[in-house]
């Protein structure tokens, strides 16, 4: 399958709104192909390939909204569509909360695509996971892993005269290397918009490293340690503060971001000063879609600017009710850090836990923003600048509020993926001080 | 953003929204089915499959979703495709097609199915074991439900949730927000041993979550719904008297009442904002099922799926604490001597109940442990000959025709203890404890041994009486340790279902439902600890 092109997607646009006879009508359109491979014990076990494409079509008649979806694009099938969004707008209940569609905008550039990923075959899959394969066969080490990759599109129309298109590339990679007794444990994920940058062979030798190194954990007590917290551990926290953002639930006293008195914490100063958490589609390193789903333009947009919340995220209706401006929910997140390596910050660390993934991570209390979890495939005890041995995991309860409150030392940003909500992320390793370890587990 | 049914992410792949009306037109007739899998077998055989089975599904979801007086979102979406699973060159190929009608369709299926299998063939050591099964010819099973809330207006639906949401603000909630959700599977499953199953499955979870706040201090607390997600259809949200629990709060069983527990909930989670909050030790802790499923989920039915102790699931979900040798051993102690856990698909009212499993498996009920012993554990025809076994326990699954079956988690419970008990003589007995109702946060290792799990509410109890409500309750314990302190169990009056609507795993990720029912079982000295925090 090939996606549409921007002229193509504009076409079949400009047609649907052609049938509408409602007040307001609006188009997205979404069209992609995945690919994946999955294997464990060494062997894959299933591979599969799906290929996505549907039209949704919202109509109002007055407040009066309805949405229909459908997967087929001939004339017939696309009337059909309009019509029936048209009949489920008439049979709605009124919704006081419809604003009405936006008008044209203006959009930033940004590059997602790449022709790399977009043609990735199941060859070069195989290929891919092949080099993983032989790597931890050789070495008498147990893998499994999974890629995934996708390429589409997805454009907007309305009969206001809104076009937006955008399209993109990603691929995910993740293993798990595990030694054949189960004592030791080894975890990698990388993620790229361009398939090129993915070196599946020094990805794996990551984890082998990780496994091996992590055997014969010995036991720490729980407690309140320094941590470093690689990038992959440190996103799952971080993203939770990005879920957090939306000024309504903040403006109606029920979020962290709520304050005594009915008021939000916006303008407050949250966290240490050296955190600043920004969105940018534009970002070469981890571009995004330059609109949201409702059409709005995403800026560069400081959410955390030097400890101080900067921005809250705002649906249109709550703007417009609260006289703010409508920030869309950012659609990447981006937080600056230092020049510092890994390897530097854990030189300079005389008694602390080097933390490489986290694992499980659920909401404990949303009005501290605490969260529990426990650490997973490779946590280290460091001593005088120096990994002395691997430890058996911890349950940790903490707030990345109050984590960030403690915050030693910031290295280089990556792109990580999360492994709760599997999104891409630049985060960069962070020390923090006091990190909360409430439990030991015994699990590898 | 407008397109409404892209929002769920849950909703299977090819989902398309349409108008409720067509959620009640019938699906292709049953001897439609039967010819379109036969195209799809035969044309597997042609190829050179030693085994094929082919699933044709039909899904149709219904979400209502309300906040306070509005409804938020209506979403009705129906999915209709094929998916045929082949074994050639002893290896697993599988291909799925949207809206296939003709056999051509499923020709085509089915031999994409082979050429996958043998191309992966290539890359395979062992060959797949696959247990015989014997073949049950033409068959079907129903969900007994009485009232199909498909069939139910739209607006009643609606209206029910909104008159909820104002029962909830009138006795103290800030903001309530709810929903409705609605799942039919109609799936047809045809193999070459000779199966062909017509099957009707029915779900449906009322929910809420009602949260007040105080503006003078900024806090607030919620609480969420005691409903457990069903088995059933509209006839759950007709509760009988005899489906109510009285106690401290009103819990329910095979009928829900919204509106009486909407309205608990809103006191409730006023009481929650001055409530106590909790001194971190150790308690003895009295769990209703409505918080139990939950932590049986977690601890017994994942553990205990053979996929993950074989490493199957190493790279996402995790592996398993109940290795092959703790079974084999016959003396490993799960849980102490009152402990019974047992999996059964053919559980009434259950979220997986059916009558044949998505390899053509009749379903059973059998145990897992046994007066607290390990004997035995959930898997599919690939897996048995593993733990010598020659036919499988019926535990396949898939999300939708488009995704491939694997093992998932059968229905496991939590037996009713076999001398007579209430809730009230249960608590009687203990001096210092925390009754739990209702499930919260929970998190555990990729192994499951560590554990921790909140609740809705929280009450001491002390020298056998309950003395008022607790706040800030969480309790972090081993999942040995915590089966092996259980010191008492009630007896089969108060055996409830709880379950999980969208329980999540694999890679690509698929959704499966499951219900985990218990009575009231207390468990002695457990870690709990005080989850607030000074920011």
């Amino acid at each position: 399958m090939t996606i549409l092109t921007e002229a193509e997607a504009k076409a079949l646009l400009t047609k649907v709104l052609s049938y509408s006879k409602a007040d307001e009508c609006e188009v997205n359109l979404l069209s992609e192909e995945r690919g994946n491979l999955r294997y464990a014990r060494n062997e894959v076990s299933t591979s599969g390939s799906v290929t996505n494409r549907n039209l949704a079509v919202q109509s109002a008649f007055g407040k009066r909204v309805g949405v229909a979806t459908i997967d087929e694009f001939d004339d017939a099938s696309l009337e059909k569509v309009v019509r029936r969004s048209e009949e489920l707008a008439r049979l709605a209940p009124e919704n006081p909360e419809y604003v009405g569609v936006l008008g044209p905008q203006q959009y930033l550039k940004a590059n997602g695509f790449f022709d790399s990923t977009a043609s990735i075959s199941s060859a070069d899959r195989a290929a891919a996971a092949g080099k993983s394969l032989t790597l931890t066969r050789d070495a008498n080490l147990v893998g499994a892993g999974f890629l995934e990759d996708s390429y589409g599109m997805r454009a907007m129309m309305n009969s206001k005269g809104l076009f937006a298109y955008y399209p993109s590339t990603n691929v995910n990679f993740s293993l798990t290397v595990r030694t054949p007794d189960g004592r030791g444990s080894g975890y990698v994920t990388r993620g790229y918009s361009d398939f090129t940058k993915l070196d599946t062979s020094s990805a794996t030798r990551i984890a082998m490293q990780k496994a091996q190194a992590s055997a014969d954990a010995r036991a720490l007590e729980p407690g309140k340690y320094t941590v470093i917290l690689e990038p992959t551990a440190g996103a799952v926290l971080i993203e939770n503060i990005y879920a957090d953002l939306d000024a309504r639930s903040a403006d109606e006293g029920r979020s962290y971001f709520s304050k005594a008195g009915g008021k939000s914490r916006l303008g407050d100063k949250i966290v240490d000063d050296r955190v600043t958490i920004y969105s940018d589609p534009t970002n070469p390193e981890l571009p995004a879609s330059p609109w949201s789903g409702d059409g709005r333009p995403q800026e560069k947009t400081m959410w955390i600017e030097k400890g101080v919340v900067k921005n809250l995220a705002y649906s249109r209706y709550w703007a417009q009710k609260t006289g703010r401006k409508a920030t869309p929910y950012p659609g990447n997140l981006i937080m600056l850090g230092g020049n510092s390596s890994l390897e530097d910050m854990i030189r300079t660390t005389p008694r602390g836990i080097l933390v490489t993934k986290l694992w499980y991570i659920r909401p404990v209390d949303p009005q501290t923003m605490l969260y529990t979890g426990l650490t997973r495939d490779g946590t280290f005890y460091i001593e005088n600048g120096r990994i002395k041995f691997p430890i058996k995991n911890f349950r940790f309860n903490e707030s990345p509020i109050i984590m960030l409150n403690n915050l030693d030392a910031l290295g280089k940003p990556e792109r990580t993926v999360s492994t709760e909500s599997f999104s891409n992320h630049l985060i960069p390793p962070m020390k923090i001080r006091e990190f909360t370890f409430t439990s030991l587990s015994d699990a590898v | 953003m407008g397109a409404g049914s892209l929002l769920l992410p849950s909703l299977p792949a090819f989902s398309r929204t349409v108008a409720p009306e067509a959620l009640l037109e019938p699906g292709l007739d049953v001897s439609v089915k039967k010819r379109l899998a036969d195209a799809a077998l035969n044309a597997a055989k042609s190829k050179g499959a030693t085994y094929a089975d082919v699933r044709i599904g039909r899904y149709l979801n219904q979400f209502v979703i309300t906040r306070e007086d509005k409804v938020e979102n209506l979403i009705n979406t129906e999915s209709f495709g094929v998916g045929v699973r082949v074994i050639a060159d002893g290896c697993w190929g599988f291909a799925a097609i949207v809206d296939a009608r003709s056999e051509t369709d499923m020709a085509k299926a089915a031999e994409k199915a082979v050429s996958i299998a043998k191309a992966n063939a290539t890359l395979m050591k062992t060959p797949v074991q696959l247990a015989p099964q014997k073949g049950f010819g033409e068959v079907s099973w129903k969900a007994p439900i009485k009232t199909n809330a498909f069939e139910v207006p739209i607006k009643e639906k609606a209206d029910l949730l909104l008159t909820a949401n104002s029962a909830a603000l009138k006795n103290g909630a800030n903001f309530v927000n709810s929903q409705l959700f609605l799942v039919n599977e109609q799936k047809y499953f045809a193999s070459t041993d000779g199966t062909y199953a017509d099957q009707d499955i029915h779900r449906i979870w009322p929910t809420f979550t009602v949260t007040a706040i105080d503006p003078k201090t900024g806090k607030f607390e919620t609480r969420q719904a005691l409903s457990a997600p069903m088995g059933m259809s509209y006839d759950y949200l007709q509760a009988n008297p005899t489906d109510k629990i009285t106690g401290i709060t009103t819990r329910y069983n095979m009928g829900y009442d919204i509106l009486e527990d909407i309205t608990a909930a809103a006191k409730q989670a006023k009481q929650k904002l001055s409530a106590k909050s909790v001194e971190a030790g150790k308690y003895d802790l009295v769990l209703d099922p409505s918080h139990t499923w939950l932590t049986i989920h977690e601890s017994v039915g994942h553990p205990l799926e053979l996929d993950r102790v074989l490493g199957y699931e190493a790279n996402f979900a995790g592996t398993s604490f109940a290795t092959l040798d703790k079974w084999e051993s016959k003396n490993f102690q799960y849980g102490s001597k009152l402990v019974n856990f047992f999996a059964d698909k053919t559980q009434p009212n259950s979220l997986g109940a059916v009558g044949w499993d998505d390899e053509g498996v009749e379903t059973q009920r059998w145990d897992l442990v046994k007066d607290g012993i390990l004997v035995n554990y959930q898997a599919i025809r690939d897996q048995v000959h593993i733990i010598g076994e020659t036919h499988s326990q019926g535990c396949c699954y898939a999300d939708s025709w488009s995704s491939v079956q694997f093992q998932r988690m059968a229905n496991v419970s939590l037996a009713a203890g076999k001398t007579p008990l209430s809730v009230a003589e249960m608590i009687k007995d203990v001096e210092k404890g925390v009754y739990i109702i209702g499930d919260g946060s929970f998190s555990i290792d990729q192994q499951r041994y560590n554990f921790q799990f909140g609740g809705q509410l929280f009450y001491e109890i002390k020298n056998g009486q309950i003395v008022g409500m607790l706040k800030d309750v969480a309790y972090q314990s081993n999942t040995r340790e915590f089966w092996n302190s259980c010191v008492a169990v009630c007896d089969q009056r108060d055996f409830r279902l709880g379950g999980a609507f969208f329980d999540g795993k694999g890679q690509p990720m698929q959704s499966n439902a499951v219900s985990h029912g218990s009575t009231t079982a207390r468990f002695k000295g457990v870690n709990v600890i005080n989850t607030a925090r000074k920011i």
